[in-house]
């Protein structure tokens, strides 16, 4: 009995009788029986009616509002100088003026949204350089290829940050203003950051180590992307961990979006002051933009979303009535199988006989 | 013949001891090469034969376009990886392959010959003999080629060979030189004679050609060759001229090539895989033509942001380059995990078959064993099995058992159910008595002792009158060396019984009887042959009393007794209708007292027939025909022809899977039919056809009346059923009628308007038919256009004998129903004579019993049992055939759920091959988080348990139909991946293009959407895999659990900081699990795809379950019920499919009147004339010195000896008649009618082969019946010659 293998006599060459060799583990061998799969189905109309409803009811207590200012009143103006490239370097504000009929209460976040603008295309989003943002240096002088033709200017110079999406940032800025009377008119105050992801801000987008160096020295010998009219180091100078790769507008755009048609984070009020510090009062309110994005290129839109939020984001009613349906579509299901069942199925008899 | 054999080779001239002329023929030299590579060539060839694989290429050319950077949207290791790893696994395995071919072809070309070169015997290796050589052969050495017999050292130069390992009959064979070479002894040097004869081809029992020598001519046959494959056995030693060599000799030619095996799955698949390719060619256009019409409408205007490729400017270009890259993107529909899986699973259900306990043989000491792995799900749907007889379904053991002496019937077992009767004990009574022997009737015993005259000539009989040779090497120790296993048993029989047959001469047989030493005179042996069926002695004892013996077919013999035994004839028959319901093999014996008088004028009219040029044969039965009237009866013996244990069962069983059992055997008709019967393939209501015409004709004649009377027979049944079937059987009638000379015409009338209808007429024929059919008749019958005649009536029944056929017919015939049937088709076999049949048929088993390991080498599955065949095909085969095809719609439904997001995802962006998912859950989808679970459900699923497959055969069908993985099934499997990757794709859109995270940053970012789809995805396809499950064990819940927790842990890790940091560009996804995977509404929407995807599933099965059960559902809805209760009581539920079985188990038993006579079998003609003329007296001695002493050259041996180390406990070698006995291996030889033949071997020193070898030499399959008219030429009638 030194060892198993040693088995002596004609049974040396037996296989093992043990229960895995043998095929015999325990096992647990359902089957979708009228008992288990009628009360399923019933159980998850139920389940999913609850959620449908519970859902709806909490997206009905969020507000939202959209505004579309392409061409929208004096935009019209600035549109048209966009489309003209010789103009562009032209500086182009307009105001569009829009009224809220029920305050916003609680936080109100500001996006601003472009329609048919294609941040999904495998070579645009391919043409990034994450080691670039990420601070190396060796990728600061020498971008991926991936980023060309938005690599180099003309002189040989690396762009930072390169590719076409940093080339593409979204650069409209807004001035919210409320109307409180016609005399009164108080800035809305917005909070311009915090509005990237944790670990974009913090892991994904670094500036290049400084060590002694500043901002600006660190990015010398380097261009800003040709649609930039200013380089990295200076998009935000107030504020120095707000500026160069870990901007938060530049760390928002960079985020690509998964559809033609999408919106991003502009800023969230700040409820620190009166009249806000309940969110959005009623009235009217009027943005003035610094119009310098050129839609008409692509035959995009442009719009300003405000909008409150539950636990569970911003207005969508599509998932709740989702839900709903689904409810019904199960339900309707489960008592056509209940029927079948029974009428044709004779309660299972079929599987006896 | 030959003629129509293209190569330029039309005759062959070899001239003796002469290699410069031979070499100007070019001859192939004896040198064998069977593997396929050598080192050099290995690499290069390996690969090209890989990539013929329709797949493997299709994945180079993938990766390939992946190495454009204009077109790869997927990093090359996606696929480079994968592929490396399939291409070196197979690599390795076809080295090992080809290294063990390399190995064996070594051995056989480096085996030593003498070889007579100048006069000198030298000793060459065999690749180095040459056409033309004389080489010297001795016992027991294989033959190295094709040789001409030139000279022995036994008389007249004969010598006798085995040719197991060639056409795997086991009864020795006589060859013999042409007379004027077989003068010239060992002085072979100076013989220059020069051969002419036919080109080499490879039909085992023919040879034709001429011996020129000093002006003369010799027409040398058959009989003059030594074929290589054979061993030289019983003769010292001989020479021969070499003919044929390595690749030309009749082995190799009979060889066939190995053709690689693929299931039926396995081709599906490829089609599967090409017509994917198509639809991906497809997608890929439709999605170019969206990228061309995108780019100019929109893509045009982004091009500020995003300028096309530079080479070509235009959107045209873009599209072109869009099209190669979705062909990339969506090529996971099939990926190259699918065949690595595919293969895992197969090795799987391989080493379950391995370790199977059920299958081991503890006899023989040997488990089952799939020798190719990649064949297991073709065992689930066999329709036909073609079976040896010999060793396959019989132990090729014949047993005394029973008798009727003088009306007295012993032998019975009274009590089946009692305890197993004791063995009798003769050693007390005889000190002859052969230990192996066993007989349980001690009535029998006592009837002896007693001294009852009936009992004792019978006896005396059954001791006389026979051919067996024996040996007595020491006192007492008796070996008998019988022409066939019956003979030996009754003379062993009669050796127990006190009549101890002890040595013959020429002209007298010593005998001892009840321990008193007689001598008889031996006056004539009328010999056997087909027609008489009968054989006769006359012989004087010593009280000079002269007595005609006769044994022969109780319908033969019946006829010619004297007319007083009418009372005991009307016993005795009943006793042999009883007899041969039972299946065993029936003789009658009876005797006549001849007077002085009438043997003096019967030898004379003997003696003028014998001497008689025309028509001897027939004026010799004539005068044999006058003396053997008038013959007192004197009882019937009863052999049996053993059959493997459970033989009768599996073929029950097997027939109610709807398997259809060909028997293909080289035995004669008579023998192949008996065993028919006695395993219950044929039944008394079986209605059997015979075909044993000799022409073409009078095959199709025969063919075409079977199939007449089929339908006939069925109409009756049915009740004219089907008008239809007359019109059809008229224009037959007519058509092929008495005027051959319209023949041909309506003939082609036939071929044109008869197939497509009477096919269909004949399968839906009912009744048990039987076709027996010849192997001449069957070269016919496969001869061009009587394939369709020949399969259609063959098909029809529900048993098919082939007897008499040639390893090639049965190849042949196995390729037929392959080419007509479409069906999966088993051959099963023992012998080396069913290799071709093995390695032609879909799947080849190889029974490693007694016939040495030559077909268990060529097979694919291996086990020492017939019966185990039912546990292979119905429980394993049932099994991976089901487990495949689940594997198989699941693993196409989770790729194209998996893929075809892409396609939706095209829509929205610009159709610019952007992937929804991240590159490394692409890379690990099929790899890490999906395959486990699969892979635990093909390997471990299970419907039924197997005892319940083996209970209702019927659950077998679904996979001979193709029922569970087919086009059909193929399609619903895509259409519920396509409707999973819509779902999988809008959802998540419609849900995240508007949300928020709950701190306001917006859900509809790229990444965000790719995770929840990936989550999505997994989820869904676990959920899936969980419905699919039948049967979860430990694994399963491991591999599912752990595949989940597997993509979370995974994904967690590589969009962790840490390695962030090192690969920044390649893990950009970091972070967003853990943003994204905190958002309730991300789960919400998880949920909802979920239960979206899985409800219409649920419901279409339970409706399925519901109104459509399977079998195997309600088998399983039955043993769940039962398991449910817990009571016994459930068993009675399986009623309705167990009277299946035991319907025809009750008609087994029925004792039907077909009497079969076993007189066919007992005897070889001619081997009397070769023992009256004394000729082969040498033999004997020889035999057994050759005996005791084997040296076993073979490297056969050698290998079974390896096989069997372990197999040397010394199994009890007296008494107890194991049930199966021809699995006892090691001292006891297991081919041994050991009961009968080599009783005395106790005390002979067993060499490690004597087990397997020897007792080869005394079994014989009936041998072609002008065995030894070489012998009868010389001496006919040596028998009177001793008389005088």
């Amino acid at each position: 009995m030194v060892k198993a293998k040693a088995k002596p006599g004609p049974l040396a060459r037996r296989p093992d009788n043990s229960a895995f060799k043998q095929q015999r583990l325990p096992a647990w061998s359902p089957m979708l029986t009228a008992h288990t799969v009628l009360p399923f189905f019933y159980i998850l109309a139920l389940i999913c009616l609850l959620l449908g409803v519970w859902l709806l009811l909490t997206v009905q207590s969020t507000q939202e509002m959209k505004l579309f200012y392409t061409e929208a009143k004096t935009c019209a103006e600035c549109f048209e100088k966009r489309e003209n490239v010789s103009l562009a370097a032209e500086e182009c504000r307009c105001t569009v003026t829009f009224l809220i009929e029920k305050a916003f209460k609680g936080d109100v976040f500001f996006y601003y949204g472009l329609k048919n603008f294609h941040q999904n295309l495998r070579r645009y989003m391919d043409s990034r350089d994450d080691g670039q943002m990420v601070g190396r240096k060796s990728n600061l002088k020498n971008p991926s290829l991936y980023c060309s033709p938005f690599s180099q200017d003309q002189n040989g110079l690396p762009v930072a940050p390169c590719g076409a999406v940093a080339n593409s940032i979204f650069n409209d800025s807004f001035t919210f203003t409320y109307h409180k009377s016609a005399s009164q008119n108080i800035p809305v105050p917005l909070l311009r950051n915090g509005i990237t992801w944790y670990t974009d801000k913090n892991i994904k987008f670094r500036n290049p180590r400084m060590g002694n160096l500043t901002l600006d020295q660190v990015f010398e010998g380097t261009t800003h992307p040709p649609y930039w009219q200013k380089p990295v180091n200076e998009l935000d100078p107030d504020d120095p961990t707000n500026n160069g790769f870990i901007n938060d507008d530049l760390i928002v755009w960079m985020r690509e979006a998964a559809f033609p048609n999408f919106k991003k984070l502009y800023g969230v009020l700040c409820r620190d002051n009166k009249p806000f510090t309940k969110g959005l009062p009623a009235g009217n309110y009027s943005i003035e933009i610094t119009y310098n994005f050129p839609a008409q290129r692509f035959q995009g839109r442009k719009q300003v979303v405000l909008t409150t939020l539950t636990w569970f984001g911003g207005q969508n009613h599509f998932l709740p009535i989702a839900y709903l349906v689904t409810s019904g579509l199960v339900l309707l299901t489960a008592v056509v199988l209940t029927v079948v069942w029974f009428k044709f199925g004779k309660g299972g008899q079929n599987m006896v006989e | 013949m030959f003629r129509k054999r293209l190569p330029p080779e039309e005759e062959r001239r070899v001239k003796a001891n002469d290699r410069e002329y031979n070499e100007k023929f070019e001859y192939a030299s004896n040198y064998i090469m069977t593997s396929k590579y050598n080192i050099i060539t290995f690499l290069p060839v390996n690969l090209f034969e890989q990539f013929q694989e329709v797949a493997n290429t299709y994945f180079l050319f993938l990766l390939i376009l992946q190495l454009i950077p204009q077109i790869s949207s997927l990093s090359c290791y996606t696929t480079i990886v994968p592929l490396a790893l399939v291409l070196s696994i197979t690599a390795v395995k076809d080295a090992m392959d080809d290294y063990f071919r390399h190995k064996s072809d070594n051995h056989v070309n480096n085996r030593q010959s003498q070889v007579l070169i100048r006069g000198l015997l030298q000793s060459e290796k065999w690749m180095n003999v040459r056409v033309g050589d004389i080489i010297k052969l001795e016992n027991n050495q294989f033959v190295a080629a094709d040789l001409l017999l030139l000279s022995s050292s036994e008389p007249h130069g004969l010598c006798y060979i085995e040719t197991a390992e060639l056409d795997g009959e086991t009864n020795m064979k006589v060859r013999q030189s042409v007379s004027v070479t077989s003068e010239l002894g060992d002085n072979l040097s100076s013989f220059d004679g020069e051969v002419v004869c036919e080109p080499p081809n490879n039909k085992l029992d023919r040879f034709c050609g001429t011996l020129y020598w000093r002006e003369k001519k010799y027409p040398l046959t058959n009989q003059n060759m030594l074929l290589r494959g054979c061993v030289l056995r019983n003769t010292e030693a001989c020479y021969g001229l070499v003919i044929f060599a390595g690749p030309d000799t009749k082995l190799m030619q009979n060889s066939g090539c190995t053709k690689f095996k693929r299931t039926s799955i396995d081709r599906l698949m490829n089609t599967l895989v090409l017509w994917i390719f198509g639809f991906l060619v497809c997608m890929g256009t439709i999605l170019a033509v969206g990228n061309a019409v995108w780019e100019r409408e929109v893509g045009s205007l982004f091009q500020s942001y995003l300028p096309w490729e530079p080479p070509v400017n235009n959107f045209l270009f873009n599209a072109f380059l869009s099209f190669w890259s979705y062909i990339i993107i969506l090529n996971t529909v099939v990926p190259i995990s699918l065949y690595v899986s595919v293969e895992v699973i197969r090795l799987g259900h391989s080493y379950f078959i391995n370790w199977d306990q059920q299958m081991f043989c503890s006899q023989c000491n040997t488990a089952a064993e799939a020798r190719t792995t990649t064949l297991n799900e073709e065992l689930g749907q066999v329709e036909y099995i073609f079976s040896d007889k010999t060793g396959t379904l019989t132990q090729n053991i014949m047993s005394f058992n029973k008798c009727s002496i003088s009306g007295q019937t012993y032998g019975e077992i009274t009590d089946p159910l009692g305890p197993q009767p004791k063995s009798l004990d003769f050693t007390p009574f005889n000190p002859l008595a052969d230990l192996d022997f066993c007989f349980y009737d001690d009535a029998l015993l006592e009837s002896v002792k007693v001294g009852d005259k009936h009992t004792h000539e019978f006896f005396r009989l059954l001791s006389l009158c026979h051919t067996v040779m024996s040996e007595e090497k020491s006192e007492g120790e008796l070996v008998y060396k019988a022409q066939s296993p019956d003979e030996g048993a009754l003379v062993t029989a009669a050796r127990n019984f006190g009549f101890v047959f002890r040595s013959r001469t020429p002209g007298t047989i010593s005998t001892t009887e009840m321990g008193r030493p007689v001598t008889y005179t031996l006056l004539a042996i009328l010999d056997f042959n087909n027609i008489r069926k009968r054989m006769s002695v006359i012989v004087r004892n010593p009280e000079g009393r002269i007595r005609l013996y006769c044994k022969g077919a109780d319908t033969v013999l019946l006829e010619r007794l004297h007319p007083c035994n009418q009372e005991l004839m009307n016993i005795t028959s009943d006793h042999l209708n009883e007899y041969a319901a039972d299946g065993l093999r029936t003789l009658a014996l009876a005797y006549r007292d001849l007077s002085e008088d009438q043997w003096e004028s019967w030898s004379e009219s003997h003696r003028s027939a014998d001497k008689a040029t025309d028509f001897r044969e027939d004026l010799l039965s004539a005068v044999y025909e006058q003396i053997e009237q008038d013959m007192m009866l004197l009882g019937a013996t009863a052999i049996e022809d053993k059959l493997q244990e459970g033989v009768p069962e599996t073929i029950a069983v097997l027939s109610l899977a709807n398997i259809k059992i060909w028997v293909l055997t080289g035995d004669k008709q008579e023998t192949a039919v008996n065993i028919g019967y006695s395993c219950k393939m044929l039944t008394d209501t079986t209605e059997v056809f015979i075909i044993s015409g000799h022409t073409v004709q009078s095959v199709r004649q025969e063919l075409r009346t079977a199939r007449e009377k089929m339908i006939q027979l069925s109409q009756t049944t049915d009740g004219g059923k089907e008008p239809g079937m007359e019109g059809w059987g008229e224009p037959y009638l007519s058509g092929n009628g008495l005027n051959e000379g319209q023949e041909g015409r309506g003939e082609k009338q036939m071929e044109g308007s008869l197939p497509p209808s009477s096919s269909c007429v004949m399968d839906n024929i009912s009744g048990e038919f039987a076709l027996v059919i010849n192997g001449h008749s069957l070269a016919h019958a496969l001869e061009g256009d009587m394939e369709t005649e020949f399969v259609l009536t063959a098909c029809a029944c529900k048993a098919v004998i082939c007897c008499r056929v040639t390893p090639l017919q049965k190849a042949q015939v196995v390729e037929l129903i392959k080419k007509h049937k479409k069906a999966v088709t088993l051959a099963v076999g023992d012998g080396a004579n069913d290799v071709s049949m093995i390695k032609s048929a879909h799947i080849g088993v190889g029974i490693s019993g007694q016939e040495g390991i030559q077909a268990v080498l060529a097979s694919d599955f291996s086990f020492s049992q017939f019966r185990f065949l039912q546990r292979l095909l119905l429980v394993h085969g049932r099994w991976s055939y089901l487990r495949m095809c689940r594997f198989l719609c699941y693993f196409f439904y989770k790729n194209f759920a998996f893929t075809m997001v892409h396609f939706w995802f095209g829509f929205f962006c610009g159709f610019s091959a952007q992937t929804v998912y991240d590159q490394h859950f692409i890379t690990l989808f099929n790899i890490v988080y999906t395959s486990l679970p699969v892979l635990a459900m093909g390997i471990f699923d299970q419907d039924v348990p197997d005892r319940r497959s083996l209970e209702y055969p019927k659950l077998y069908e679904p996979g001979q139909l193709n029922l569970l993985f087919n086009k059909k099934e193929f399609f619903i499997c895509i259409t519920q991946g396509i409707y999973t990757s819509v779902v999988l794709f809008f959802v998540p859109y419609a849900v995240l293009s508007d949300a928020t995270q709950s701190n306001g940053v917006p859900l509809a970012d790229y990444q965000t959407f790719a995770i929840t789809t990936a989550t999505a995805l997994v989820i869904v396809v676990s959920v899936q895999i969980a419905l699919d499950t039948g049967f979860w064990t430990v694994i399963n819940h491991v591999c599912v659990w752990g595949s989940l927790c597997s993509y979370f842990s995974i994904m967690f890790v590589l969009q962790s900081q840490g390695l962030f940091r090192s690969f920044p560009s390649q893990l950009n996804f970091v972070g967003c699990a853990r943003s994204t995977l905190l958002q309730p509404i991300v789960w919400f929407t998880i949920a909802l795809a979920t239960a979206i995807c899985v409800v219409p599933v649920l419901a279409f099965r339970f409706l399925k379950l519901d109104l459509k059960p399977q079998l195997s559902d309600t088998v399983r809805y039955t043993q769940l019920v039962r398991q449910k209760k817990r009571k016994p009581a459930g068993r009675n539920v399986g009623g309705p499919w167990r009277g299946a079985g035991s319907v025809s188990e009750s008609r087994l038993g029925a004792r039907g009147g077909s009497r079969r006579s076993g007189y066919a079998f007992a005897h070889q003609e001619g081997f009397g004339e070769l023992i009256t003329s004394g000729k082969n007296m040498r033999l004997s001695s020889l035999a057994l010195t050759s005996f005791a002493s084997r040296h076993s050259s073979s490297w056969i041996d050698t290998l079974r000896r390896k096989k069997h180390t372990h197999g040397h406990t010394p199994a009890s070698a007296s008494g107890e008649c194991s049930p199966a006995p021809s699995c006892v291996s090691g001292s006891v030889p297991p081919l041994s009618n050991s009961c009968s033949v080599l009783g005395g071997s106790q005390d002979m020193p067993l060499e490690e082969e004597a087990g397997t070898a020897p007792a080869q030499n005394t079994l014989s399959a009936p041998a072609p019946s002008k065995e030894t008219t070489s012998a009868s030429e010389q001496e006919p009638d040596s028998a009177e010659a001793h008389t005088e």
